[in-house]
């Protein structure tokens, strides 16, 4: 941690924490131009991770029914219904066609109403879904594991961000340093052994240490949420980007792929049909730790002028 | 009145999560800060030969720190678990740095208070140990007193290096804020607990943080951006108002009633309080910011419609 670069700009994660030999990094990179909001994401991960109950709230915006990201919902599928023209351009009749190297694949998946080509185009629905499954960046410079002040968060040879629960002592710092709102402190349900400390997405670790693909992305049926080494899907990213561009899906922005932005990039990045903010996301996030010295220098200064203020009041003051 | 942001949001939803903080670490701020004042003017009253402020001073900075270290504690998710907090030093962790910034400064700081403590017993009642410990004292106090400014200076970088719009927007002028804080509400006990004849200093450093509380605080308003609107509504506006109105009345009144025992402790006593209301109305800001996208969403988007993105320069 003693690089140019060790709290702002770009750098590998793993051989600066430390680790010598690390393996590549690891991320995801969540396509959500082919979510269909299936939320077996969300399952998986509950499932694997042996992650409990979310508080059940019903919202009542939207088909979103698991709130947010937080200790209990460590992958979250944001659900936004959109009146159509909203956006510039928009998509294509069938986002299945945008992937030209494939034929689509019938999921089986239920359908609600008429069969697309049965209604006249003046007739059909003047509104857009747009579905994202979001989770922890595992960013390049993660504030919450910067402040962490027990050594519980830690970067694992894979360049991702977890906890280890049996050194949390849930201080709670990490969940007002991040600047997505991912990690928070648990809450319930009473009894579960790790209430009271941090939790979030570990990209399952122990799955990676075993060589297998983290359970969200292994449970996608439409390779939405895609797991493989940082590098080749900041590549695949822009590939997908330019494709959808191509096809005159001129909303298709990419999220979190750029190692020079405010976090350093993010090991987990997205593709997304909006602007981030519309799906939850901060549209410019800075790791709050890249003004750190400046913090310290102020800090400095006050706490120097607050000794000579001591000093100053007992001069030439005689009882 | 500035209209307001047009921002988009995910039906309005936080972006950023509030620290999950009880009013605890609110009252941990007042705390810290008066055990670090105090930890000042006992020293100087130590060594100016002022035995009346010594004694309160001492006597504050022992209770401060100890309810510092309850209101603590009691905060963290798993109490029973606290000391894993000194299992690493992290220069980046402010939380870290202030804890072992507290680990050096408690001791010496509470052996001082223990002399003073021991101090007060009838003579007969001091065997040799004792008669060590208040020898320690002032070597003890001293020590105490070069390192409690770091103790008031500490909380404001804790709050700053979130990513909580409120407190992050505020990192310039905050610690001076906190640091004024401190200084006026030790000061103010000084004023409740010195005799006329001693309390100049208190008063002296009572009035000088108030004053640097109050610039700092109209700077750092002007500095933070939109997020500065959770300083002035709900519960931390109505703080903050009570602090301006506190720590103003205080300080007048301290200069004016100098000669009135009574007149000075009432001023130490609003002074105390205004320096309470400042840490309760920074604290319930900040949480409020990160509550609302806007001063998320905002402050992010009219950088990036400026062009100024926040990238790493080659």
């Amino acid at each position: 941690m003693t690089g140019p670069h060790s709290l702002f700009g770009p750098l590998d994660p793993a051989p600066d924490a430390g680790y010598v030999d690390a393996p590549s990094r690891k991320g995801f990179f969540t396509d959500t131009s082919v979510c269909i909001g299936c939320k077996a994401c969300e399952v998986a991960c509950k499932e694997w991770n042996d992650v409990p109950e979310n508080l059940y709230e019903m919202l009542g915006t939207s088909y979103d029914n698991s709130h947010s990201l937080n200790a209990n919902q460590w992958r979250h599928v944001a659900f936004i219904e959109q009146p159509a023209g909203r956006s510039s351009v928009g998509l294509p009749p069938s986002i299945g066609d945008a992937a030209p190297s494939r034929d689509s694949v019938d999921l089986g998946m239920p359908t609600l109403g008429a069969a697309p080509t049965d209604v006249p185009d003046d007739a059909k629905p003047d509104f857009r879904w747009l579905m994202s499954s979001d989770v922890c960046k595992h960013c390049t410079h993660a504030a919450c594991l910067d402040v962490c002040p027990t050594g519980s968060l830690f970067r694992s040879e894979f360049g991702t961000v977890v906890v280890q629960d049996d050194i949390c002592n849930g201080c709670g710092y990490c969940v007002a340093a991040c600047p997505y709102g991912v990690i928070d402190r648990r809450r319930g349900p009473e009894g579960d052994p790790k209430v009271g400390i941090a939790q979030k997405c570990t990209l399952c670790y122990d799955r990676l240490t075993d060589n297998q693909r983290p359970a969200c992305a292994q449970a996608c049926p439409t390779e939405s949420i895609q797991y493989g080494d940082v590098d080749e899907l900041r590549e695949r990213a822009s590939a997908r980007v330019a494709t959808l561009h191509e096809q005159g899906v001129m909303d298709a922005r990419l999220y979190g792929n750029d190692p020079d932005d405010g976090v350093g990039g993010t090991g987990a990045m997205f593709l997304l049909l909006d602007e981030p903010e519309v799906y939850g996301l901060p549209p410019d996030p800075v790791v709050t730790t890249k003004d750190l010295p400046q913090m310290a220098r102020r800090a400095g200064m006050a706490a120097a002028a607050m000794l000579a203020g001591a000093a100053v009041s007992f001069l030439r003051r005689t009882p | 009145m500035v209209p307001d942001a047009e921002f988009t949001s995910y039906y309005g939803r936080p972006i950023v999560k509030a620290a999950p903080w009880e009013h605890d670490i609110a009252y941990y701020l007042f705390t810290g800060g008066v055990a670090a004042g105090s930890s000042l003017l006992a020293a100087g009253a130590d060594l100016t030969g002022r035995p009346g402020l010594r004694r309160v001073a001492r006597l504050g900075s022992l209770g401060g720190l100890l309810s510092s270290i309850v209101f603590l504690v009691h905060d963290l998710g798993k109490p029973s678990r606290f000391l894993n907090m000194l299992r690493v030093a992290k220069l980046t962790s402010p939380m870290s740095v202030g804890t072992w910034i507290l680990s050096i400064h408690g001791p010496f700081a509470a052996l001082a208070s223990m002399s003073e403590l021991v101090g007060m017993l009838p003579a007969r009642w001091q065997p040799a140990p004792v008669r060590l410990l208040l020898a320690l004292g002032r070597p003890a106090g001293l020590a105490g007193a070069l390192t409690a400014p770091p103790v008031a200076a500490y909380t404001a970088v804790l709050l700053a290096d979130t990513a909580t719009p409120a407190w992050h927007d505020a990192y310039e002028e905050l610690p001076f804020v906190f640091c004024g804080s401190a200084a006026a509400a030790s000061g103010g006990l000084g004023l409740i607990g010195a005799p006329l004849a001693e309390s100049g200093p208190a008063r002296a450093f009572a009035v000088g943080g108030a004053l640097v509380e109050l610039a700092a605080e109209r700077r750092m308003e002007r500095s933070m951006g939109i997020s500065v609107e959770t300083l002035h509504d709900g519960d931390a506006g109505r703080w903050m108002r009570m602090s301006l109105g506190l720590t103003a009345a205080g300080a007048v009144g301290a200069v004016v009633g100098r000669r009135s025992r009574v007149l000075s402790a009432l001023s130490g006593a609003a002074l105390m309080a205004g320096s309470f209301s400042t840490r309760m109305g920074v604290f319930e800001a900040g949480l409020a910011s990160a509550k609302d996208p806007k001063y998320t969403v905002v402050p992010q988007r009219e950088r990036l419609a400026r062009g100024e993105p926040v990238r790493h320069e080659h």
